[in-house]
C-alpha cells in the first residue's frame, strides 16, 4: 500500500529525514517511536503534505501513485489522513460544515454524489457514538474552545467519517488522560479493517497497550534505527531510548 | 471638475430651484460657495491622505435628475432580501420612483412617515427646513456642500415618539444603465423620536457597470432614549464612485447601531459620524469591506464621546485582494467632560494577494481622565497551517481558502441583528471571492 524509499526531507536548512524507508501493506499497524526531533512527526507531516517541509530525496508511493507530488487535498482524496498533534482551530466554521465540505470533496473526487445536511446528519450519528461526542460539538467552531482530548476526538470523528486507506496518526495520545486515550484507541481500533492501514507515531508505549502494532519502527536523528515487532516497543518501555542512539556527533 | 458643477449650480438655481423658498435658496449657495473656495480633497488633506479623488475630480458627471421610467418590480429581487413585505422606498438613478416603491407603510396610522425629499421640499418645506442641515454641517467638507448646492431628492424617514418599528425601512438607491456619466447628490433624512425602536437600511445598488457618481449625505436624529439601527449597504457598480457621509447626533440615552458593508465601487468613500451628545448613549459601529482588483474603498469614522457615561464599540473588517486598497481611518475623541467614557475599536484586514495594500489609522484622542477605551488594528493573511489542515481532510485548495476568508469576516457579520439581512450579507461574502453559495 505504502512504499517508501530512502526518503530526505527538511524545514528550513534543517535537515531532518535522513533516508527513511518504509514499507506498509494493507490490514498493518505500524508504530513509529523515537526521542524528541527524531523526525518521527516529520515524517508523517512529509506524507500528508505539510508545506512546512521540504522533500530533498526518495520517493513514497502509495498503491501505485507518486504521493510526494500530490497536493495535500489530492493525496486525502486518495485515502490518506493524518490526525494533527496539534488539531487546528478554525473560527468561524462550524464542525460540522467542515467535516461534510471534507466528506462530499472526497465523494467528489471519487466521482460519487455530494450528501445533503440532513443525510449527512445521520451519517454522524453513529460516527459521534463511536468517540463519545455529543452532537452538540458539531454546531461549535472547528476545534474553538475544545479541551484537549475533545479536540484528538474530533481527529478521530473526522477519520471515522472520511474513512481513510491509511490513518496516520500524530502523537495522538499526547496530553490525553487514561479515558481518553481508551476512547481514542478505541475509535482507532474499530475503524481499523483488513484494506486499510495505520501509522501510528507516539512517543510513549502507553498508546501501544490499546492499539496494538504488528511493526514497531526506531527514529533517531531521521533514520530508521531499529524495526521489530511490537516486543521492541517494550523494550524501549524498560530500557529507554539511549541503547539505540548514537550521539548525534558519530553520525556527521 | 469644480467648474462643471459651478455651472451644475447656476443651471439649478435659474430652473428648479429658482422657486424654492429662501431658506433653502440659502442653504444651497452656501453649498456652491464652500465648495468652489474648497474644491475637492487632495492627499495633503489629512483626512483625505490615503485616498486620491482624482478619478472624481477630474472627471465630468452630468446631473441625473430626470425620472426614471417603467421598470418592472422583479428587478429589485437582488436587492430585497426576499422580503417583498418591508416598507421601501426606492431611488433610480438619484430620483424617487414610485412605481417601485411600497407606499402602504405599516404605522402610518402612529405617525410614521417615509417619503421622498423632492416632495417633502415642495409639500412640507417647514418639515425640511427644521432637518436639512441641522447634523450635516457643511464646514470644510467638499463633498457635503457640493450635496448641498445639489441635491435634489432622497429620503425622508419619520419614526414618532414610542413607535416601534416591526419590520425594517429599506431605502434603495438604483443605479442603471441610464447612470452612466451621471451624478447624484442624494440628501436622506432620518428622525428617531424619543424612545422609538426602528431598523433604516440604506441600500447602494446597480444594475449593470455604469460609470457614474454618487454624492450622498444622510443626517440622522436619535432622539432621547430612541434605539435606531442603520446598515448601509453598498454594493454599487465596479465601474462608479461613492461618497456617502453620515451624520447621527444622539440624544441622551439613545443608541445608534450601524454597520456598513461595502463591497462595490471603483472608488468609494464612507464616512460615519456620531455624536454622542447625551448622557448615557451608546454607539455601535461595525462594518466589513471587501474589495479586489483595482477597487479602492476608504471608511472613516469619528465617534464623538461629548457627554458622561457613554459608550463605544466599533469592529471593522476588511478583506482585500488583487491590487485592491482599503482605507480605514477610525477616530474615537473623548471630551473633557466625557467621564466614565468605555471605548473599543477594533480593525481587523485580511490580504489575500501580494499586491493588495491596507493603511488603517486607529485614533483616540482623549481629554477626560477617567475613561475605559482601546483600540488595535491588525493585517494578516490566511492562516498557513489552517489551510493545510483544511486540505489534508481533502478540501480543495480553492474551498479552504474561501471558507478561511469567510470564517474570517463571519463574527461581524453575526452582530447584523436582522436575520434577512445577516443571511443575505453572509451568503454575498461567501460569494464574493470564488462563486460559491452555502454555508452554515
Amino acid at each position: 500500500m505504502l512504499e517508501i524509499k530512502d526518503l530526505y526531507a527538511k524545514a528550513g536548512d534543517r535537515d531532518i529525514l535522513r533516508g527513511i524507508s518504509l514499507s506498509v501493506a494493507a490490514g498493518e499497524v505500524h508504530a513509529i517511536m523515537g526521542p524528541n526531533g527524531s523526525g518521527k512527526s516529520t515524517l508523517v507531516q512529509v506524507l500528508a503534505g505539510n508545506p512546512a517541509y521540504e522533500v530533498t530525496g526518495g520517493s513514497a508511493s502509495f498503491n501505485g501513485k507518486d504521493l510526494l507530488s500530490l497536493p495535500p487535498e489530492e493525496r486525502a482524496q486518495a485515502g490518506v489522513f493524518l490526525a494533527f498533534q496539534y488539531p487546528v482551530e478554525i473560527p468561524g466554521v462550524s464542525n460540522a460544515y467542515f467535516l461534510r465540505s471534507a466528506f462530499n470533496s472526497i465523494r467528489q473526487a471519487r466521482g460519487e454524489d455530494e450528501v445533503d445536511p440532513l443525510d449527512f446528519l445521520d451519517y454522524m450519528e453513529k460516527k459521534l457514538e463511536l468517540v463519545d461526542m455529543d452532537i452538540e460539538m458539531l454546531s461549535r467552531s472547528v476545534n474553538m474552545g475544545f479541551s484537549g482530548g475533545e479536540k484528538k476526538r474530533n481527529e478521530i470523528l473526522q477519520m471515522a467519517v472520511l474513512e481513510p486507506k491509511l490513518a496516520l496518526l500524530d502523537e495522538t495520545d499526547s496530553g490525553l488522560d487514561i479515558d481518553a486515550l481508551r476512547i481514542v484507541a478505541n475509535g482507532v481500533n474499530t475503524l481499523k479493517r483488513p484494506d486499510n492501514a495505520t501509522i501510528v507515531v507516539t512517543h510513549y508505549q502507553r498508546l501501544l497497550n490499546y492499539i496494538v502494532p504488528d511493526y514497531v519502527h526506531v527514529l533517531a536523528h531521521g533514520r530508521m534505527v531499529k524495526s521489530g515487532d511490537k516486543s521492541l516497543a517494550l523494550e524501549l518501555e524498560a530500557k529507554g531510548y539511549d541503547w539505540l542512539v548514537e550521539p548525534q556527533g558519530a553520525l556527521a | 471638475m469644480t467648474a462643471a458643477y459651478i455651472e451644475d449650480f447656476k443651471s439649478l438655481s435659474s430652473n428648479g430651484a429658482s422657486l424654492e423658498p429662501k431658506w433653502l435658496r440659502d442653504v444651497r449657495r452656501e453649498g456652491i460657495e464652500r465648495f468652489a473656495a474648497l474644491g475637492f480633497p487632495t492627499p495633503r488633506n489629512e483626512d483625505w491622505h490615503f485616498t486620491s479623488v482624482a478619478p472624481i475630480s477630474e472627471a465630468v458627471f452630468n446631473p441625473l435628475r430626470s425620472e426614471a421610467g417603467r421598470i418592472a418590480r422583479s428587478t429589485l429581487d437582488p436587492f430585497t432580501f426576499g422580503q417583498s413585505d418591508w416598507p421601501r422606498l426606492v431611488f433610480v438613478n438619484g430620483r424617487y420612483h414610485v412605481g417601485l416603491s411600497t407606499l402602504n407603510m405599516p404605522g402610518a396610522k402612529e405617525g410614521l412617515r417615509v417619503r421622498d425629499l423632492h416632495t417633502v421640499l415642495h409639500e412640507e418645506p417647514a418639515l425640511a427646513m427644521n432637518m436639512l442641515g441641522k447634523i450635516s454641517p457643511v464646514g470644510d467638507r467638499a463633498f457635503t456642500a457640493l450635496n448641498a448646492a445639489l441635491m435634489v431628492d432622497g429620503a425622508v424617514v419619520i419614526i414618532p415618539a414610542g413607535f416601534e418599528s416591526a419590520v425594517p425601512i429599506h431605502l434603495v438607491f438604483l443605479s442603471d444603465a441610464n447612470a452612466a456619466k451621471g451624478v447624484s447628490h442624494l440628501r436622506n433624512l432620518i428622525f428617531a423620536g424619543q424612545h422609538s425602536k426602528a431598523t433604516v437600511i440604506e441600500s447602494y445598488v446597480s444594475l449593470g457597470d455604469s460609470h457614474y457618481f454618487t454624492n450622498a449625505v444622510t443626517e440622522v436624529s436619535v432622539e432621547a432614549g430612541a434605539t435606531l439601527t442603520h446598515y448601509k449597504i453598498q454594493r454599487e457598480s465596479q465601474r462608479a464612485f461613492h461618497v456617502h457621509t453620515i451624520d447621527a447626533k444622539q440624544e441622551r440615552d439613545s443608541h445608534y447601531v450601524s454597520f456598513s458593508f461595502a463591497t462595490g465601487a471603483a472608488l468609494s468613500r464612507t464616512n460615519i459620524y456620531t455624536n454622542l451628545a447625551g448622557e448615557g448613549c451608546g454607539a455601535t459601529l461595525n462594518g466589513l469591506y471587501m474589495a479586489d482588483d483595482e477597487q479602492h474603498v476608504d471608511h472613516q469614522t469619528n465617534i464623538v464621546h461629548a457627554q458622561p457615561n457613554c459608550f463605544s464599540r466599533e469592529i471593522y473588517k476588511g478583506i482585500l485582494s488583487g491590487s485592491a486598497h482599503g482605507v480605514f481611518n477610525g477616530k474615537v475623541y473623548v471630551h473633557p467632560i466625557a467621564q466614565k467614557t468605555d471605548g473599543k475599536q477594533t480593525n481587523n484586514n485580511l490580504l489575500l494577494s501580494e499586491h493588495a495594500r491596507i493603511d488603517t489609522k486607529p485614533q483616540l484622542e482623549i481629554y477626560a481622565d477617567d475613561v475605559r477605551c482601546t483600540h488595535g488594528a491588525t493585517v494578516g493573511r490566511l492562516d498557513e497551517m489552517a489551510l493545510f489542515y483544511m486540505k489534508s481532510r481533502g478540501v480543495s485548495a480553492d474551498k479552504a481558502t474561501r471558507l478561511l476568508t469567510y470564517a474570517f469576516a463571519a463574527d461581524v457579520l453575526e452582530t447584523i441583528e436582522v436575520e434577512a439581512v445577516r443571511a443575505e450579507l453572509e451568503r454575498a461574502t461567501l460569494e464574493r471571492f470564488t462563486g460559491a453559495s452555502t454555508a452554515e
